[in-house]
Parts: structure tokens; sequence; C-alpha cells
């Protein structure tokens, strides 16, 4: 499932945001590094609060603000570094070359416009196009997406459509400019199992398409299956280990990534209880000095309380933040 | 078994409880019939006040001073409701009279409330020190007594039509301000705002594209409402002597001329009276009215 030998759309080296707030810093995001190729999907995969939204409203610079504040590392798509734009240029960057899809559908479109005005918006301040020639583009965004009879769908009010349908709305907004990125943040966690089975097979049909890169935030191992090309698991902050999709189901080589693997229930193995991991992640203000999963890792050892684990390469586009991976 | 059944029964019939009884009902619908119906009657007033006053409002015809309404003894079919202490036509100087009310209130909702929408919507959106200040000049606006100023304003500048709007406006907004700020508040952190920024829309465009037109209703409600509280603040300021100076003919300063002669003339005053009445209350039944309507929790029972 890897591909080799396309262009990395997007890359991420050491990228820190913190947010502020009045009892100390967040350290929300610590650190990570990572790509995506050309029509490739990259999972994102984590607990609650690791980090992943910050990541992706961090490469679209749209932080929370004032508390939130990205201190360090770099952002390149298509080889320009993001954090040295203007934020003028960067609003042109937003919804042309990047865009996000959000998670609930029914909240992500505005009340008051149809659905054509609302796709029309991007194309016409991205691509300048007017008129007739914007209706075009706005049909063609909700035909990529399969919206049916989409001349009459445009004229429809949010309110009129059903919840999949909206969320494929959403979809042709974020794709109306033909991005270079697009950022998926739990599209599919609003909807019901069929539906949303139905929307994975379109964004991979999208995908091979418009060749768009995709990074995919879920905690869902189902959707990552179904989706990705490769995965990055995410602790507190931090990528603790990057991966092919198959290898991280059958060779996860962290013990948090293991672990995680270990707790989706499944049908080819009968358990008497699901295995859950112990305790809490712990506090993004006050972290451990070494390894951030130690204080709850089965295998941990002297050295992983007192330094944190450096890059091991263990394989070919496999690598893992581990003292205990030789 | 026989639970279910009758919980079942209690279900059917429920819809049926939800439509009240025609009486009400007719009575809910009279209370927005009636009040637009004197409102669109006000503006028709106003606009073809020239066809409709039988005699000049300002014309004096001494011989004819103090002539109570036709319907009463001693009234002549000539001066319909009675004429003041200059003979001059009450009828025709209420018709008059609606000219200045309207105006003056029109002007009045046209600059507070835009004034009130951009600040609040400004505040509210972008938040930080921008909103701390212009909450904080809304704060204090709404602490000075309007009365006060709008008599203090009237000595400076003079009575006069500009100086009763100014006087009416310096203060007014704030309480647009306050409301829109709230909504803003409530709007900023929707996921369709998100949505925007995420397409690429600069802020003036997220505030004027995606957040007005979420707040046009509760702004029509409130201008709605604010009719009312104008006309009656306009003819408070003319009763006080400081509105649109004499001879024209301003509601509340014909109640204000009234008062000398109350005991023997009681219809110089009550007639106008009565009518500030009529058109305060027909504001605020139709705001209200409005309000129901626009409000999504009570249109979906």
């Amino acid at each position: 499932m890897i591909k080799k030998q396309t262009k990395k759309v997007l890359e991420v080296e050491g990228l820190r945001t913190s947010f502020f707030t009045r009892k100390g810093e967040v350290k929300a995001v610590d650190g990570i590094s990572f790509f995506v190729r050309e029509g490739e999907t990259l999972g994102l995969v984590g607990e609650s609060g690791c980090g992943k939204t910050v990541t992706g409203l961090s490469l679209l610079r749209l932080l929370p603000e004032p508390a939130g504040r990205i201190l360090g590392g770099k952002i390149y798509l298509d080889g320009i570094n993001l954090l040295a734009l203007s934020k003028k240029e960067m609003r042109a960057v937003r919804g042309k070359m990047i865009s996000m899809i959000l998670q609930d559908p029914m909240t992500s479109l505005n009340p008051v416009y149809t659905v054509g005005e609302q796709i029309a918006e991007p194309v016409r301040q991205h691509q300048g196009l007017r008129g007739e020639n914007a209706r075009e583009a706005v049909i063609a965004a909700l035909r990529l997406l399969h919206i049916p009879s989409p001349e009459l769908r445009l004229r429809d009010y949010p309110f009129q459509l059903s919840g999949g349908m909206r969320q494929r709305v959403v979809g042709a907004i974020a794709m109306s400019c033909n991005p270079r990125l697009l950022i998926a943040d739990e599209p599919t966690t609003a909807l019901d199992a069929t539906i949303q089975a139905q929307y994975l097979a379109l964004f991979k049909e999208v995908q091979k398409k418009t060749n768009v890169a995709i990074i995919f935030i879920t905690h869902d191992f189902g959707v990552v299956a179904r989706m990705c090309h490769r995965v990055a698991v995410m602790y507190a902050g931090k990528i603790v280990e990057t991966a092919p999709t198959e290898v991280i189901f059958k060779q996860p080589r962290h013990p948090y990534t293991k672990a995680l693997i270990n707790s989706v229930p499944r049908l080819d193995r009968k358990v008497e209880r699901l295995y859950s991991i112990e305790g809490q992640p712990p506090s993004l203000m006050n972290l451990p000095p070494g390894c951030r999963f130690c204080p709850r890792c089965p295998e941990a050892k002297e050295i992983c309380r007192e330094q944190e684990p450096a890059e091991k390469q263990v394989g070919p586009e496999h690598s893992v933040f581990c003292w205990q991976v030789s | 078994m026989m639970r279910v059944q009758i919980e079942k029964r209690k279900a059917v019939a429920q819809p049926q409880k939800l439509n009240p009884p025609r009486r009400i009902q007719l009575l809910k619908n009279l209370t927005f019939y009636l009040p637009l119906l004197i409102l669109t009657l006000l503006v028709f007033t106003a606009i073809f006040a020239d066809l409709l006053a039988p005699h000049d409002p300002v014309a004096v015809s001494m011989p004819d001073r103090l002539l109570p309404p036709a319907f009463m003894k001693g009234g002549t079919p000539k001066y319909l409701l009675g004429t003041d202490q200059l003979g001059r036509d009450i009828l025709s100087r209420m018709i008059y009279g609606s000219r200045i009310s309207l105006s003056v209130s029109l002007a009045v909702i046209a600059i507070t409330a835009s004034i009130g929408t951009v600040m609040g919507i400004v505040a509210g959106y972008l938040g930080g020190a921008t909103e701390a200040l212009l909450m904080r000049i809304t704060d204090i606006s709404m602490a000075f007594p309007p009365m006060l100023l709008a008599l203090l304003l009237a000595v400076v500048f003079g009575p006069g039509f500009w100086t009763v709007v100014l006087a009416l406006s310096i203060l007014g907004w704030a309480p647009y301000a306050r409301l829109i700020r709230g909504e803003t508040l409530k709007l900023r952190n929707a996921d369709f705002v998100a949505q925007a920024r995420i397409n690429g829309a600069s802020s003036l465009r997220i505030m004027v594209k995606h957040i007005f037109p979420n707040i046009v209703n509760s702004l029509i409600v409130v201008i709605t409402m604010a009719v009312g509280m104008l006309i009656l603040a306009e003819a408070a300021l003319s009763f006080l002597g400081v509105g649109v100076p004499p001879p024209a003919p301003s509601w509340g300063y014909m109640v204000n001329e009234g008062r000398s002669v109350i005991d023997r003339a009681w219809w110089i005053s009550t007639f106008p009276g009565i009518v500030i009445g009529l058109v305060v209350l027909s504001g605020n039944f139709l705001g209200d009215w409005i309000r129901d309507k626009l409000d999504p929790r009570l249109r979906q029972l």
C-alpha cells in the first residue's frame, strides 16, 4: 500500500504548539515531525486530548487566539514554509491549498445560505470565478462527492438535507478549489455506521480522482484500516510510532500502539474482558521527564523514567520512539 | 400490558391538546393584526398627512378656540376632535404630529441600530482588548441618565429635530451593542464560522457574511420594540419642552399644551395621549409576536 514514487506534499518538522492559560503552558503538540505524499492518506491516531486536532489546526495556523501559539518547527507545503507566510498569504492558502472537514455536519454549514452559495464562496474567493463559471464549479464539486441532481441540490438550505448529505456538502466545499492537502478531523464520527462506510468509500474515490493528500484524524482503528496508507500514533503531544498501515496492525512496536490495537474489540479472538490501558494520560502542563508513556507502560525500565527516547528506524517507513525497541 | 396501552392512548391524544381552542387562537392573531393595522395606519397617516388633515395644523383661529369634539355638546363637525387654546384643529395637529413621531424614531433607529450592531459584532468577534474597550464604552453610556443628557443637549444646541435625534441616539445604541455582542459570542464559536475561516475568509468577511445574517432576527425584534419606546421618549422630551419646537405639532408637546386647561378642555391632552399609548403598545405587541415567530424553540411546537 506504500506509495513510493510520489512527491511529498506536506512535510512537518519539529512542530511545537502550546496553549498559554492562566495556570500555565499546555504543551499540546511537542515537537512532532511527519510527512504526507501526493494521493496518500496519513492516519493520525490517538486518544482524546493527545494533540491530533491541534496538529490539524496548526497546519492551517488557525489556533484559538490568543491562547494558542506555534512555538517552533517548520511546515512545508510543496516546499513553502507556511509558518513564514504573512496572515494575508496564509488566508490564500486556506481553502485553496489546504482544506479541512470538521466533525459535525449538522453545525458546520451556515443555516442562512443555500448549499450552492456556501460552495461558491471559496470558489469565488480563490479562483475568481463569477456567475455561470462559479455555478459550474459548484456543480462539479457536488458531482465529485456524488450528490444526486446537483442542479437542484445547490438551491437547498442545510436544514433540508440529511446528516450524511450535509457531510458530503462539507466535503464538496473542501474539495471545491482542488486543494493539495485535506485534513479530515473525525468526519465520520457523527454519522451512523452505513453512511460512514459510504462516506469513507467516497473519499477514497475522490482521492483517486484528484490525487489529494489526506490527513485523517481519528481514534477509530476500523477507519484507519479502511482509509489510511500510513499511520502516525500520537500520545500526549508526541508521535510515538509511524508505520505503514499493515505494519501497524501486524507488528506494532511501541507499547502504546500495541495497547491501543489490543483494546480494539475483534471478531477473530475470544477474550473474557476487553483489554484497556491502565491509568490516565499525563497532564500536558507538567509532563514526566522521561518517556511520556512510561507511567502506564508495562515494559518501562529505569532509563524510560529519566530520558526521552530518540527516534529509531525499525523498518521501511517505520520509526518508533521507545527505549525498549532495538 | 395495560399500562403500555394507556400510555399509547395518551400519546395519541396529545397533538390535539397542542392546538389551542379557536377563541384563544383568534385572540393570539388579534395581538398581531391589530398592532400591525395601527402601525400601518400610522405610517400611512404620516405619508399622506397633507391629504388627510382637514385643517392647517398651525393655523390660528381665535374665534374657534377651545371647541369641544364634534360628538359633544357645543362641538362642530368642522373640528372633529375639537380645538386648542389658539383654535387649532386637534385632529389635524395629530395627523401632522405622526410625521414627527415617526421620522424621529426612524432616524434614531437607523443611527442606533447601525452603531450598536457594528460595535456588538466587532466586540464579540474580535474579543480581547477591542472587546474590553468597546464594552466599557457601552457600560459607561448605559450609566448615564438619558433624560438628563437629552435636556443638557437641548440646552446646548437649542431644541430642534436633529437635537432630539442626537439626544436619543447618543445613548440609545448601547442596548443594541450588548445584545448583538451576546449573539455574536454564541456564533463566534460555531462550526460554520470555523469552517469559513478554514476556507480562508477574512475576519471582515466572516462578520459581514456569516455572523450578521444570523443575528438579523434578534435585531428585527429589538427594532420593532424600539419604535414604541422612541415615540414615547420623543413625546416625553416634547412634553418637557425640549422636543421639536412649536408650532410644529408634536404629540408630546400637545399633551403639555393641554395641561393648563385640562379641567375645561380635556380633549387637547387626551387624544394625543391615547394615540401615544396605542402606538407604543402596538410596537411592543408586534415585537413580541415577531420574537415568538422567529424563535426556533417556540416554532417547533
